[in-house]
């Protein structure tokens, strides 16, 4: 394995009208396949910087590397096809449309793909595909017809995983994957994470609950008032310390 | 209630797949509006038994275009989120640039397809304003609903009022046997229509957009692109409708299409379309459309005074998304 990371980002700057909300901020991810945790309270800079690699903002200075290259993230279209794939804390779907639709919202396999936005949706495979994709992360349901609505909250996000597994190519971003989840849903997502690991994909996970991520975090970074104040290895200090370093 | 119901039985494999379709007919949108279409109708047909005679369905069907087109355009800008007011103004002002047009010695053909493509010019204008400066298109299209009507009565004092001799007539208006060849044109149009909404990727993304627009965008959807496609459709489909009215009447009328956005709104909500996106179909349209009809011939042909129309169409517009409301909330409950 290189020792080149899959990501760095590098003296990262953002100002939201007169709010500093990324202070030069240089790190990296994916040094092999790790999962690395990304702490901080509320107004951190976790978010601003997570919105920065999925292409919903752009920085006002500094830049991207991916594999030591430069790269351009001006969309979330760009950031997904680099290999970035993002599960947002809010979860990313359209509640009256199919769950298989919703996995391939922007991304549909299509008949007569000449014709552009005017392809015909392949649905069997959609359908097919889809249910797939739910079962490689332990979502049984019945059918992939079903509206996203009449899913429970842990449901949803488990779409919202099984959709960025199955595009999942390098990288994995979870913004906040686990709020609103119940207690088992939530050891099931922590479970996802750290699988990922095995399979080669390496992750970056947000969360302002220590709980979440010390146990499965190869390396931690802390945020705190639009900086990084530091960066950790697994074993490093304890989780009473780490949080104290938070607050 | 966990218990079973006394005397229910232990529910079979097959029970409970019909129990699953009748949930899933039940929670389908346009589901109020296939009620009350056959309530009226069989209402209708008791009180004036004329009405289901091959006359008054051809009656039905023949003017039946000019507001289809205009609420199945008028569906899809509201399935993406967006709102058309200005559609009853377009429907007049298309046809009066293409005399227009024609007066100035424009050949008919030409005159038609350049009227036809201010009309979508003037739906990109919508949605261009709408989503540049982020304001509401209630707004935009108001704001357009006086613009167009006001430019359509100006250019109708300019034309002479006299329909021009050689226009293409029988492309819209030809009568074939007793239907019009503009009910071929309707269908046409809502056939590729929904199999452009349902069935292909920009359906997908006009769905996304209206049902959830930051998860349409954070998923790499370009929603203004999408808006901006709807808008255009939606007021191209009003000036079509426009032209195939003047064609109808041979007469250019700079007050046509008055009101007909707000009929087109309640066709649209009467056929499920949802008032706050991601919502309706191409057959919801036409539902509405062919509710709206059936009424005023209905009422017409049972000697209603006209007047009860609006009427009509008021408590039929209301009733219709609360029997909506009530059949999904008791459909939600069915266990399946």
């Amino acid at each position: 394995m290189s020792d080149l990371p899959f990501l760095r980002c590098e003296n990262l700057q953002k100002w939201y009208g007169g709010v500093h909300a990324l202070k030069d901020v240089t790190l990296e991810f994916g040094r092999g396949a790790e999962v690395v945790g990304l702490l901080g309270d509320n107004g951190a800079g976790k978010s601003t910087l997570i919105k920065i690699l999925s292409g919903a903002h752009r920085p006002d200075t500094g830049r991207i590397l991916i594999d030591g290259a430069p790269a351009r993230i001006r969309s979330p279209r760009d950031s997904m096809n680099l290999g970035i794939e993002t599960i947002y804390q809010y979860t990313a779907m359209a509640p009256q449309m199919s769950i298989a639709r919703n996995i391939f919202i922007g991304r549909e396999p299509t008949r007569f793909n000449w014709l552009g936005p005017l392809g015909l949706l392949d649905r069997k495979m959609m359908n097919r595909v889809a249910l797939q994709a739910l079962r490689d992360v332990d979502l049984h349901l019945r059918s992939a017809d079903t509206p996203v609505e009449e899913l429970s909250g842990g449901e949803r996000q488990g779409v919202a995983i099984a959709r960025a597994m199955h595009f999942r190519s390098k990288m994995l971003i979870l913004d906040e994957p686990t709020n609103h989840l119940s207690l088992k849903e939530t050891t099931k997502v922590l479970d996802y994470v750290a699988a990922l690991r095995t399979q080669g994909v390496s992750s970056i996970f947000i969360s302002h609950n220590l709980h979440h991520i010390y146990p499965i975090a190869d390396r931690m970074i802390v945020m705190a008032r639009g900086a990084v104040v530091a960066e950790l290895n697994r074993g490093d200090l304890s989780i009473e310390e780490v949080a104290r370093l938070i607050v | 209630m966990s218990q079973p119901a006394p005397g229910a039985t232990v529910t079979s494999p097959g029970g409970q797949r019909r129990r699953a379709l009748t949930k899933r007919l039940l929670l389908l949108p346009e589901i109020s509006g296939i009620v009350l279409l056959v309530l009226v109708t069989t209402g209708f047909a008791i009180v004036a038994p004329a009405f289901l005679s091959m006359r008054s369905v051809v009656n039905i069907l023949n003017i039946m275009p000019e507001l289809g087109l205009v609420a199945l355009g008028t569906t899809i800008l509201i399935i993406a989120g967006e709102f058309d007011l200005s559609v009853g103004s377009v429907f007049a002002l298309v046809p009066m640039v293409m005399l227009w047009l024609v007066n100035l010695g424009v050949p008919p053909a030409a005159a038609m397809a350049l009227s036809l493509i201010v009309g979508m010019a003037i739906g990109a204008a919508n949605g261009y304003i709408t989503l540049h400066f982020a304001i509401p298109s209630f707004i935009t299209t108001l704001g357009m609903l006086f613009i167009a009507r006001s430019l359509a009565v100006i250019l109708s004092n300019l034309a002479p009022p006299a329909f021009p001799p050689g226009m293409p007539v029988d492309f819209l208006v030809a009568r074939i046997d007793r239907f019009q060849v503009s009910v071929i044109w309707l269908l046409v149009i809502c056939v590729v229509a929904a199999v452009i909404l349902h069935r292909t990727k920009i359906g997908n993304w006009i769905y996304a957009t209206g049902g959830a627009q930051q998860a349409a965008r954070d998923m790499g959807i370009n929603t203004r692109a999408v808006k901006l496609s709807c808008f255009a459709a939606c007021s191209l489909l009003a000036g079509f409708a426009g032209m195939i009215q003047t064609f109808r009447m041979q007469a250019p009328m700079a007050s046509a299409g008055d009101g007909i956005e707000l009929q087109a709104i309640a066709g649209a909500v009467i056929g499920g379309t949802a008032l706050t996106g991601g919502v309706g179909s191409v057959l919801g349209a036409l539902l509405g459309t062919i509710l709206l009809r059936v009424i005023d011939t209905g009422m017409t042909m049972s000697r209603v005074d006209a007047n009860w129309f609006q009427l009509a169409i008021g408590v039929l517009t209301v009733l219709s998304v609360v029997v909506n409301v009530v059949i999904r909330g008791r459909a939600a409950r069915m266990r399946a």
